[in-house]
């Protein structure tokens, strides 16, 4: 079993937290959101060109590299996590150009190096991933590494295997068609589309964009395996700087709770 | 016509690959879109009722054919040139292609006809576009005006600035212009803010591309909808001097004009081509936006091509004095063509740029673009080294209203 299907396998729903790496300090407030009850951590590689972030993300990228975050910088925060964090799953999350740079070999053998579980490239589809010298789902699964999907309400039915295959870890289920950090999308479109993604596979589903407190996580962790929190949490980054993670704490905290017992509530 | 089996006319493949260029690197969300599109442009290429209200509205709305335009003076001056270098009686004859004579001033507006019937084909009913130094911006805003749908330009706060005439333009036109303050505040953000939006808006809106590149079909298809510019002039050559001209010349940003004068002579082999980027600043420091002398390959923007990037794949910004020059990327097809050796690239300074620009105003009483015033300086490097009975053709593709402001800032007016 690898740490994301030990967490996925618990009979609890999962909280997923992202924050941009090199946006404060990345260690403290990485500490901050596991001692809180986060159980899977996405890493955010920052890029100049976040195409599909909205406003809050955009601005922790920049501040990001504004303070002259380099790739490696990225792998050690990951290195020193895993080494701080044994059990947690970790997961970095980008886009393609800064994973390929160096070729998507190099990328996934170093980030295997750093104890990473499984990668997010928001920006190669299924159709770029898989016989071209730039696609990074093989090398990654070469390395261990779970390649993490994305699913969207755009998805149809005739595309979702596609998406499926080859996807490792848990999928990812964009919520909104649109940019992180926006709107919320309803719940019965999330359960209807969770539904329907399970019926093709058995892998985890965790539902992000748009997710910002505990009531609205706890609604979608009743029909989800995880619920992933990001821009609220890269706010608080950018908000309070060195004071971030007393403040992450207090909404991770709140976020865990509602996620952790939302189907207590929900059996009742 | 047949396609020899070495053609250069063939790319790309099913999947939009241009040898190891282009491809579709897009978010999932905007993958369904961008198969959607392919398939409905698929139709249209296949539908003479589409090429027949593309042509019309060529004809009738933007003024096409453009002339094409032998230039007397500049010819007699690159040749006093070729004296004085040692290449006595050298100076090939210069030739225009007169698209800034286009409706909108530029060959930006080929493609909005063509992209905005195929959007009214797929029932869309909001047009958005990013646009550099704006002739994209007003030629989609004018297509948008002339069929009647609403229309969003983005473009960056810092091009809104130094474009203030094309702004205008724009409202005017009656389209809605958001600055766009992120990153560096030029084209590339622009282009960000633009797939933002189109993620947003996927089930109504139509995202207008400027230039050939973006997603699969993007790049072939504005390729395409340019090509007519290649098409017009080799019948005019072939009509007006009964041959074919010995080199092509154009400007490259994203590399649309260039693509649309080039892709029909692809297979003549004795037609050189040269596709002119801008070299800022100078190409051994970091202001400029040669993608291709001075980029390595990456992603972006929906592609895979050369790019302006630091050690990371972080993107860098450029520069140049033309906005519509002024970005990170080219065109996968150029990234192909430059691999595959059949089209051969250079690039011009600022100055040179502006040498150039007022050069022309001199000597053919034509105000051009800062775009095509670097094809300009271009052609008057290559054009004294070339024998007499040779023709290089040229793509006028913008005239220089807009930028009268930027040169005479340049050249300490005053206005």
């Amino acid at each position: 079993m690898t740490r994301l299907t030990t967490t996925f396998a618990a009979p609890r729903p999962a909280l997923v937290c992202f924050i941009t790496a090199g946006d404060g300090d990345t260690a403290a407030n990485l500490d901050a959101l596991v001692e809180a009850g986060a159980d899977v951590i996405e890493l955010g590689m920052p890029f100049t060109d976040p195409m599909a972030d909205g406003p809050a993300i955009q601005s922790a990228n920049l501040r990001s590299l504004g303070a002259g975050t380099t790739t490696a910088d990225v792998l050690r925060y990951a290195t020193d996590f895993r080494a701080r964090h044994p059990q947690v799953p970790l997961v970095l999350m980008g886009y393609a150009n800064p994973m390929v740079r160096r070729g998507p070999e190099w990328f996934a053998e170093a980030a295997a190096q750093a104890g990473v579980d499984g990668v997010i490239c928001v920006d190669i589809p299924p159709e770029e991933d898989f016989d071209s010298p730039w696609a990074l789902g093989p090398a990654l699964r070469a390395h261990g590494i779970a390649p993490i999907r994305l699913a969207t309400p755009t998805t149809d039915a005739a595309r979702l295997p596609q998406v499926l295959d080859g996807s490792e870890g848990f999928l990812y289920y964009v919520s909104v068609a649109g940019i992180t950090g926006k709107q919320q999308a309803l719940i019965e479109s999330i359960e209807a589309n969770v539904a329907r993604i399970k019926q093709s596979s058995d892998l985890p589903v965790a539902v992000g964009f748009g997710v910002r407190t505990p009531e609205q996580a706890a609604a979608i962790a009743k029909v989800a395996d995880g619920v992933v929190v990001g821009s609220a949490l890269v706010e608080i980054c950018g908000e309070y700087g060195a004071a971030a993670p007393a403040k992450l704490k207090e909404l991770t905290s709140a976020l865990a709770a509602a996620v952790h017992t939302a189907r207590q509530e929900h059996a009742a | 016509m047949n396609t020899p089996l070495n053609s250069f006319r063939t790319q790309p493949d099913d999947r939009g690959h241009f040898g190891q260029f282009g491809g579709r690197y897009v978010a999932e969300t905007l993958m369904p879109l961008v198969l959607d599109l392919e398939r409905e442009y698929r139709k249209a290429q296949a539908d003479p009722a589409f090429a027949a209200e593309f042509d019309d509205l060529l004809e009738h709305y933007v003024g096409r054919p453009s002339p094409l335009y032998f230039a007397p003076r500049l010819t007699e001056e690159l040749r006093l040139l070729a004296d004085s270098q040692g290449n006595p009686g050298g100076g090939a004859q210069v030739w225009f292609k007169r698209d800034e004579l286009n409706h909108t001033g530029a060959h930006k507006i080929n493609n909005c006809i063509g992209q905005i019937l195929l959007a009214m084909r797929m029932g869309k009913t909001r047009i958005i576009a990013e646009t550099g130094a704006g002739q994209h911006g007003v030629a989609t805003a004018t297509v948008c005006a002339r069929f009647g749908l609403p229309c969003v330009i983005y473009m960056g706060a810092e091009d809104v600035k130094r474009q203030a005439p094309n702004v205008f333009r724009m409202k005017l036109l009656g389209a809605e212009v958001i600055p766009v303050t992120s990153g560096g505040a030029t084209l590339k953000d622009a282009m960000n803010e633009g797939l933002r939006d189109w993620v947003a808006n996927v089930h109504d809106t139509f995202y207008i591309i400027g230039t050939a590149a973006g997603p699969h079909p993007y790049p072939e298809m504005v390729r395409n909808f340019q090509s007519v510019i290649g098409k017009e002039a080799r019948a005019q050559m072939l009509s007006r001097v009964g041959r074919l001209p010995d080199l092509l010349v154009a400007c490259i940003g994203g590399g649309s004009n260039a693509l649309g004068l080039f892709h029909p002579f692809l297979d003549d082999p004795s037609v050189k081509m040269l596709g002119v980027e801008a070299a800022g600043h100078g190409l051994d420091g970091d202001q400029h936006a040669a993608s291709l002398l001075g980029g390595s390959p990456g992603v972006l923007h929906g592609n895979r091509t050369y790019l302006l990037q630091d050690e990371d794949g972080q993107i860098t910004e450029g520069h140049s004095i033309s906005a519509g020059l002024d970005y990170p990327g080219i065109g996968p097809e150029h990234a192909w063509l430059k691999e595959s050796g059949r089209v051969d690239y250079t690039a011009v300074t600022d100055d040179e740029a502006l040498e150039g620009f007022q050069l022309l105003c001199r000597t053919e009483g034509i105000i051009p673009a800062l775009e095509p015033a670097h094809a300009i300086a271009a052609v008057t490097k290559v054009a004294p080294t070339m024998p007499r009975d040779s023709i290089v053709l040229m793509n006028l593709c913008g005239r220089g209203d807009k930028d009268i402001f930027t040169v005479a800032e340049k050249l300490g007016v005053e206005l």
